[in-house]
């Protein structure tokens, strides 16, 4: 009697996870800037096994011997960035976007970990998929890619997902990707249930009868040019309900992506009358707004659509106030050809791995928002909703950094970007700081000016 | 008698025509002058013209139109074109080629003028930005029918004799109306007084942004009236969905004698066509010697005349 050979092969061949991780580096001369604790001085850190093992003003001209001396050159040393709503088009769309491709734009970007969300085909709705993305991630992505799983099956809905398998195969979170789950009744049980593994529920909050065949933000623009407009009471109304069944259930929310004044408000409220509720935004709704898309551009259509100067400005008062919790890229990638299309029948969706870091540095550079308030919006505060050991400069944090010159001035080229689909929104956009290093699990993955 | 423009008395700049937005006064006055010409040309026994001789013209319709396609494949005829028409149907859309293609393909066969019609906003622009001709919005989704507008003014002046400091009252369905968007647009820049007339949920929202004084009662819109144009409501719009019924809204808003005696009594009824008679408009009143809907179309010939000369300026080898 002997075992079966195979098994025995395949134990003795089983692979080790993930590359190994950086060892013996010290990265020294920067400015140390932990937005969790509000740690900003001069100092550098060294990694052991892809942790931070020391840091402070003592690394700050050299690090110890034996040790890879990477000198910063005094620029922003800070934990790498979360982002914590990405669509790839891994399964299914892997001619838009597969987890590679949308890895090394992150790696561009100084995110070091993407969220990404179950909008797929197959749907992410089942362990078995949660599991694929991430032996996927395992071995094409160059950052950590944590899957969010759908909260109800096929995105439909109707029934509620495997909540506690999922979890423990490694889902962050729960959504209902791009639509909102417009039966209360499901939503209710949704939440409800969730709160028994302290499940985090992330949701879209458009009430897709009042957006209808809506294309852009209703207002004057709309008007002007003959578009069908998406009110700010569709938003409203399903952030509103979901407010209310969070209030019954107790249950962990994350309002997605909220893009209008009024949805601040409704947040402000609910926290006033004590209802634990946090909320995103992407930063195309920090930085744009629906005159943007002028004369039809269809890269400025997404969903929620952009917004009034006026939401715009409310937004970033929210963000810089701390009422906004979340900064997300809402990357989106979509080819050419199902935008190329006049408006109305393009697709929705902007990439924004790549320039999310930029592009929030103008509100910093405006003088809008504060540096550390705008970095924690990703960084701790994603990572203390999802649970991640990353998101802060720490001892025994994993060494998952961004190294950034906040000045350095650059213009978005779309044929240099690293994603896939090239639909940005900054096409040609001067920007004004960029990331100069990416580091995960204490390897570098991106320097600037080496490629990826 | 040619129709041509003397260079030094009109210079049209642009290479395409895609809506009203963007002509400077001079330049709609421009078009309408010429448009005048080709008016009483039309009325001559011969009627045809070289300004477009050797030129290829295709009007493309992705929706479908009789009076509009017609009256360009006349205005082209006259003006010594060859044109082609070309119903695009839903079929070939749903075969999945896009506004795109359609568009490099026609572009291969080298036409000089290319008329395009599209359901959806913003199309024809998107077309144009791909062709190497000269191009014309014959309407795009709710945008724009620039056209319209210029036949229009036209019909106006012709009657009037100006433009400006008439009140013009736009009834109807606003809202989804590419010819409203192109009047209000138009007439404001030669200086009329607009008013939009309609329920709340065939208006367009911030209406009143859009250089129109908005009313919701017909009564109050008409009052000193000098022009009045009727809009076109489509019969899906009219079972509940935008308005409870046709017999509600024609009593509401449909444009009957009783109603017409609040505008000015030397005041012109106007329609773009096709009219649904006793939904916004009353028989009697579309039949009236005040309607001026006939002449609408014989000036819609004229002002594609108009426009097809002056964008010849700008075609190859000329």
């Amino acid at each position: 009697m002997s075992k079966p050979p195979k098994a025995r092969i395949a134990k003795r061949k089983k692979k080790k996870f993930g590359s190994k991780p950086g060892d013996k580096i010290a990265l020294v001369n920067a400015r140390l800037l932990d937005p969790g604790s509000g740690l900003d001085e001069h100092g550098g850190l060294t990694i052991r096994k892809g942790r931070i093992a020391d840091m402070g003003p003592q690394l700050a001209e050299s690090g110890p011997e034996n040790f890879e001396t990477i000198d910063c050159g005094g620029h922003a040393l800070m934990p790498g960035l979360i982002d914590m709503l990405v669509y790839t088009g891994e399964p299914g769309f892997e001619h838009q976007e597969p987890l590679a491709t949308a890895s090394r734009a992150a790696a561009v970007g100084g995110v070091t970990t993407i969220v990404c969300m179950p909008d797929t085909n197959p749907v992410i709705d089942d362990a078995a998929l949660v599991d694929f993305i991430q032996r996927r991630a395992r071995d094409t992505a160059v950052v950590h890619v944590r899957p969010m799983a759908a909260a109800t099956r096929g995105l439909e809905g109707k029934e509620m997902t495997e909540i506690g398998l999922l979890q423990e195969a490694g889902a962050v979170a729960f959504t209902n990707g791009t639509s909102s789950i417009t039966n209360a009744r499901v939503m209710r049980r949704l939440l409800a249930y969730a709160t028994d593994f302290d499940a985090l529920i992330v949701h879209n909050t458009e009430e897709p009868e009042l957006a209808a065949s809506g294309v852009m933000n209703e207002g004057e623009i709309s008007s002007r040019l003959g578009l069908p407009g998406i009110p700010d009471s569709a938003e409203a109304i399903m952030l509103q309900r979901d407010l209310e069944l969070v209030r019954a259930t107790g249950a962990r929310y994350h309002a997605a992506q909220i893009s209008t004044a009024a949805s601040l408000d409704i947040i402000r409220r609910a926290r006033a009358d004590g209802i634990d509720v946090t909320c995103g935004v992407s930063i195309n709704h920090l930085t744009l707004n629906e005159n943007d898309i002028g004369p039809y551009r269809t890269f400025f259509k997404m969903r929620p659509p952009l917004r009034r100067e006026e939401d715009r400005q409310a937004l970033v008062a929210g963000l810089a106030a701390g009422e906004i919790d979340v900064i997300v890229s809402g990357h989106n990638p979509k080819d050419a050809d199902v935008k190329r299309r006049p408006f109305a029948e393009a697709e929705d969706g902007a990439i924004g791995l790549e320039t999310l870091f930029s592009a929030a540095l103008t509100l910093y550079h405006n003088k809008e928002v504060e540096l550390t308030t705008l970095l924690r919006a990703f960084t701790s505060t994603p990572a203390r909703l999802l649970g991640l050991k990353s998101g802060k400069l720490e001892v025994g944090a994993r060494a998952d950094l961004a190294l950034a010159d906040f000045e350095a001035p650059w213009i978005v080229d779309p044929d240099r970007l690293q994603s896939k689909s090239k639909n940005t929104p900054f096409d040609e956009r001067q920007m004004q700081g960029r990331v100069l290093r990416t580091v995960v699990n204490g390897n570098t993955v991106f320097t600037l000016g080496a490629g990826t | 008698m040619s129709i041509a423009p003397a260079p030094d008395r009109f210079i049209f700049s642009h290479r395409h025509l895609l809506g009203i937005e963007g002509l400077s006064a001079t330049e709609i006055s421009g078009l309408l002058d010429l448009a005048d010409e080709a008016a009483e040309l039309n009325r001559q026994v011969s009627k045809k013209q070289d300004t477009l001789r050797g030129r290829t013209q295709i009007n493309l319709f992705f929706e479908a139109s009789t009076r509009t396609q017609s009256s360009f494949e006349l205005a082209g005829k006259r003006l010594g074109a060859d044109v082609m028409n070309m119903s695009v149907g839903s079929s070939s859309i749903k075969k999945g080629e896009t506004v795109i293609d359609t568009a490099m393909t026609l572009n291969a066969m080298r036409p000089d003028l290319l008329v395009v019609r599209h359901h959806s906003a913003g199309a024809v622009e998107l077309l144009s930005q791909k062709v190497s001709c000269s191009v014309i919005n014959a309407g795009d989704g709710s945008h724009e029918h620039p056209t319209q507008a210029l036949l229009d003014a036209l019909t106006i002046r012709r009657n009037k004799g100006k433009i400006g400091g008439l009140t013009v009252v736009i009834c109807g369905d606003v809202l989804h109306s590419r010819v409203a968007r192109s009047n209000i647009i138009l007439l404001n820049a030669l200086g009329a007084r607009v008013r939009v007339v309609a329920p709340a949920t065939l208006l367009p929202p911030f209406a009143e942004r859009l250089g129109a004084e908005v009313y919701t009662s017909m009564e109050k819109g008409l009052e000193g009236a000098d022009i009045i144009m009727m809009l076109r409501l489509q019969l899906e719009r009219m079972s509940g969905s935008y308005v409870p019924s046709v017999r509600e809204y024609f009593h509401f808003f449909g444009l009957d004698h009783e109603k017409l005696k609040l505008a000015k009594p030397d005041a012109l009824v106007m329609h773009p066509g096709p009219m649904n008679r006793g939904v916004e408009i009353d028989s009697a009143v579309a039949d009236d010697n005040r309607s001026v809907i006939s002449e609408q179309v014989e000036m819609g010939v004229a002002v594609r005349m108009a426009v097809l000369t002056a964008l010849s300026q700008h075609l190859p080898n000329q």
